[in-house]
């Protein structure tokens, strides 16, 4: 069977446009307020009151313990039922960022704990209170440290947003999958579009490295 | 580079004079007390420190006498006792009650009078020299950026650390970034300084350029209270020396007199250890 060149350039265009009009878009948002959840759920988790931490230990438990596709029907097909009726996008949105919450509220909560117990006492010497100690001096030191695991959760998230092709969410692998089942070249198709994950997964690792540089520029080599 | 508020010279200081031969104290410590569980690690420590002077809290490990300092910054909450500091600026003492509930304003008024000289340095290991000395001035104290760096540049040449300004602390010898340490303290202008065993993390050719800084402090009025086990220098700048064991006082008194000649067995054979140790 001769490779079907045609249909590789013919598709190239509405599948690097699902990249940059969904999978992209989605990723970005969905990682965006994830991690502000995880850090709001992290600090939960650190927090005395027992109700509090109980409550931020429930909801990872649930998140990592339930797939992220069951997650995603219950929030676009589920929620319906009882009068709540969400577009593909938002549900997508919403169901990447709590599942991104979850993840990443464990690495959040390991980088904070990681950090001396000697900055946090020295932050509060200088005379600044939890908050300042926090944003200050913690969550920087944090932060360097997250970086990989956090960059990990990242990439996973680029490729677990195929599963929003079936919320009807137009991405990449949907344009992928309706010109497949159009064209019949399902090999063809479904190469192309792992090609353009590897590729976008290509440059975040990049951007992971020249990050974590930065990051290590205090740090004894 | 002493401040304002801190006469230079004990003798010139008129609150000390015609008054009253001995002015109050600025900070007195009542019937401190503290458990960690069943272990009890304070019983009943009173301290008094004056202006200007230096008080050295001596005694073997888990005696107690970091758990008395970290106290005074409200690093560590007492179960009981009283901690007052005298404000003569504004006729207010500052005094804070243990044995009920004190308030975060309080223990946070309480830091803001003394600034602590860590044992492991505790520098801000992402920010650089001049960054660690000016992040309490311009953060906490809300001082205009461009005069916080003006000051922190004096202190560093005073440290003779001007040239490690844009440093990164892991760049940095102990005993350089025991020095910045002492910076970042010094630029809060506390009227306390205290130090959790200074030179304890050194290596002993490093001891030397720290304990020099200590006592130039010491020369130019510094209020301060200094946990050390170095005894040599405790005898050169302390003006009272407190030898604590097991969570209580055992002896104190004027450095020369407890550490030449101590009164208490257990201080004496302390003193003898750490004297002949070599």
């Amino acid at each position: 069977m001769p490779f079907n060149w045609d249909l590789v350039w013919s598709s190239f265009v509405p599948i690097v446009t699902g990249a940059v009009t969904g999978t992209i878009p989605l990723t970005l948002a969905s990682f965006v307020l994830g991690l502000a959840l995880a850090l709001l759920v992290a600090l939960m988790r650190l927090s005395r009151t027992a109700v509090v931490s109980g409550a931020a230990r429930f909801y990872v438990s649930v998140i990592r313990g339930t797939p992220l596709l069951v997650q995603l029907f219950v929030i676009f097909y589920g929620l319906p039922s009882l009068g709540v009726k969400l577009d593909p996008w938002p549900s997508a949105i919403i169901a990447f960022s709590l599942n991104v919450g979850g993840y990443a509220a464990e690495v959040i909560r390991a980088a904070i704990l990681s950090v001396p117990k000697g900055q946090w006492e020295a932050g509060h010497t200088i005379g600044m209170s939890k908050g300042l100690a926090l944003r200050r001096i913690i969550l920087p030191q944090a932060a360097r440290v997250s970086v990989p695991p956090l960059s990990n959760t990242f990439i996973s998230l680029v490729k677990d947003t195929s599963l929003a092709s079936l919320i009807l969410v137009t991405e990449l692998f949907r344009n992928a999958q309706q010109i497949a089942a159009f064209s019949q070249e399902f090999m063809v198709l479904y190469l192309e579009a792992a090609l353009v994950y590897w590729v976008i997964c290509l440059a975040l690792s990049t951007g992971q490295s020249a990050l974590e540089k930065r990051l290590d520029r205090y740090v004894a080599h | 580079m002493s401040p304002t508020s801190q006469p230079a010279d004990k003798s010139t200081d008129k609150r000390a004079g015609a008054a009253a031969p001995q002015a109050r104290p600025v900070l007195s410590v009542r019937n401190l007390a503290k458990a960690f569980g069943s272990n009890v690690v304070l019983r009943d420590i009173d301290l008094d420190v004056r202006r200007g002077n230096v008080v050295a809290l001596i005694g073997p490990s888990g005696s107690g006498k970091t758990t008395v300092l970290r106290s005074l910054n409200g690093l560590e909450t007492p179960d009981a006792g009283t901690v007052t500091f005298a404000d003569t600026a504004t006729g207010t003492d500052l005094a804070l009650d243990f044995s009920a509930k004190v308030s975060k304003k309080d223990v946070s008024d309480l830091r803001d009078r003394s600034a602590m000289v860590f044992q492991h340095y505790n520098l801000f290991p992402h920010m650089t020299v001049l960054q660690n000395v000016i992040e309490g001035p311009v953060q906490v104290q809300k001082r205009k950026r461009a005069e916080a760096i003006a000051d922190a540049e004096k202190l560093l040449a005073r440290v003779g650390l001007s040239d490690k300004r844009d440093a990164y602390p892991f760049e940095l010898s102990g005993g350089q970034q025991q020095r910045v340490g002492i910076v970042r303290a010094l630029a809060l202008k506390p009227q306390l300084l205290l130090f959790d065993e200074p030179t304890s993390a050194l290596d002993p050719e490093l001891v030397g350029e720290v304990l020099g800084v200590i006592q130039e402090l010491a020369e130019e009025g510094w209020t301060m209270v200094i946990v050390t086990h170095e005894l040599a220098f405790a005898r050169q700048v302390a003006d009272e020396v407190i030898f604590m064991d097991g969570g209580v006082v055992v002896e104190r008194g004027p450095a020369a007199e407890v550490l030449r000649a101590p009164r208490q067995d257990r201080t004496r054979q302390f003193v003898r250890r750490l004297l002949h140790e070599f």
